[in-house]
């Protein structure tokens, strides 16, 4: 097996593992009441971390372009309650259109 | 059942429909990607099919593109999939999956999206509805855009000029709003989002994100207090 393999092979099993580390927490863990609260915020907060990184982040950089516009848009439409499919097509078209007009 | 219930079944169904068709744009580019970058087309599917978390798959064959080592391309993977690890435990409260067959599938399943559209329903047997169509929507697709973009190559558009980049930020919030009515999920969010991006320029990407647990156990422990 050449080394990309092994990296891939690893990378999968990895990844898998982290994901059903997760199931494997002992229940009488999750239920503890000062932990409960915790793991009900926890993908509420990575969820806004990853809307943040994957908004106004390049390369590890902070960086404000189409994106943000897209974000901004986003919002004011979810603020009046729009479906989620047009809050959606609104983000991408706005992004796009932005890129294609500058 | 009820004319209600109906609609956000449908609902649940088409959202999820939505984000698999999205998925598999970025599935294009990810199958191009990797073959850029020195994988196979096996290689490629493998890790879709297996690792099935997009941003590790990103970051490995970035590194591998760019020259770096196997032992670098694992680690910049596995930081970027430690995430689904906190997914998970939440998960596993809201699924409550009994069974070897079902356990080790829906593990496979717990990512980002199906992550987010399971939280953001209202009740619980929503919730696990949303997990499993997003998830088999999310699989299809992007196992099947990562074969042809692995073929295709270079055919593919980039998903920047679709506005995609864009597209799953906004799907993220769209989902996460009506929990950020709640005080403590909007000073988690806000403080998440924060910490993340304060700490995106000194740590290797998936650490900032994952460090969103952090004021999340703050608020979570500060809320406690209050409540006591």
């Amino acid at each position: 097996m050449t080394m990309l393999w092994i990296a891939v092979v690893i990378t999968a099993a990895g990844c898998y593992a982290l994901k059903l580390a997760g199931f494997a927490l002992p229940r009488r863990v999750v239920d503890h009441p000062s932990v409960r609260g915790a793991v009900e915020l926890a993908p509420v907060a990575l969820l806004a971390a990853l809307i943040a990184v994957g908004t106004f982040t390049t390369a590890q950089r902070l960086a404000v372009d189409a994106r943000a516009a897209g974000l901004a848009v986003a919002a004011l439409l979810v603020l009046a309650r729009a479906p989620f499919l047009v809050v959606v097509i609104a983000a991408a078209a706005t992004a796009a259109g932005l890129r294609a007009l500058v | 059942m009820n004319t209600t219930a109906v609609r956000a079944d449908r609902r649940v169904a088409r959202d999820a429909v939505a984000i698999g068709l999205a998925t598999g744009a970025y599935g294009l580019s990810y199958g191009a990607i990797a073959v850029a970058s020195g994988l196979s087309v096996a290689q490629a599917s493998f890790l879709s099919l297996f690792a099935f978390t997009g941003a590790s798959q990103f970051a490995l064959v970035g590194v591998v593109g760019a020259g770096g080592s196997a032992v670098a391309a694992v680690v910049a993977a596995l930081l970027l999939g430690a995430r689904n690890t906190l997914y998970a435990v939440r998960l596993a409260e809201l699924l409550q999956l009994r069974g070897f067959g079902r356990r080790a599938l829906g593990a496979q399943f717990v990512i980002d999206e199906t992550t987010a559209m399971a939280v953001a329903q209202e009740d619980r047997d929503q919730g696990r509805r949303a997990f499993w169509l997003t998830g088999a929507a999310v699989f299809v697709c992007w196992n099947v855009a990562t074969l042809i973009g692995a073929l295709a190559g270079d055919l593919i558009a980039d998903p920047a000029a679709l506005g995609l980049d864009a597209a799953f930020p906004a799907a993220f919030l769209a989902l996460l709003a009506p929990k950020l009515r709640e005080r403590p999920a909007l000073l988690a969010a806000v403080a998440g989002a924060a910490v993340a991006l304060l700490a995106t320029p000194l740590l290797p990407p998936g650490l900032p994100v994952l460090l969103a647990v952090v004021p999340a156990l703050v608020v979570a422990l500060w809320q406690r207090r209050v409540v006591r």
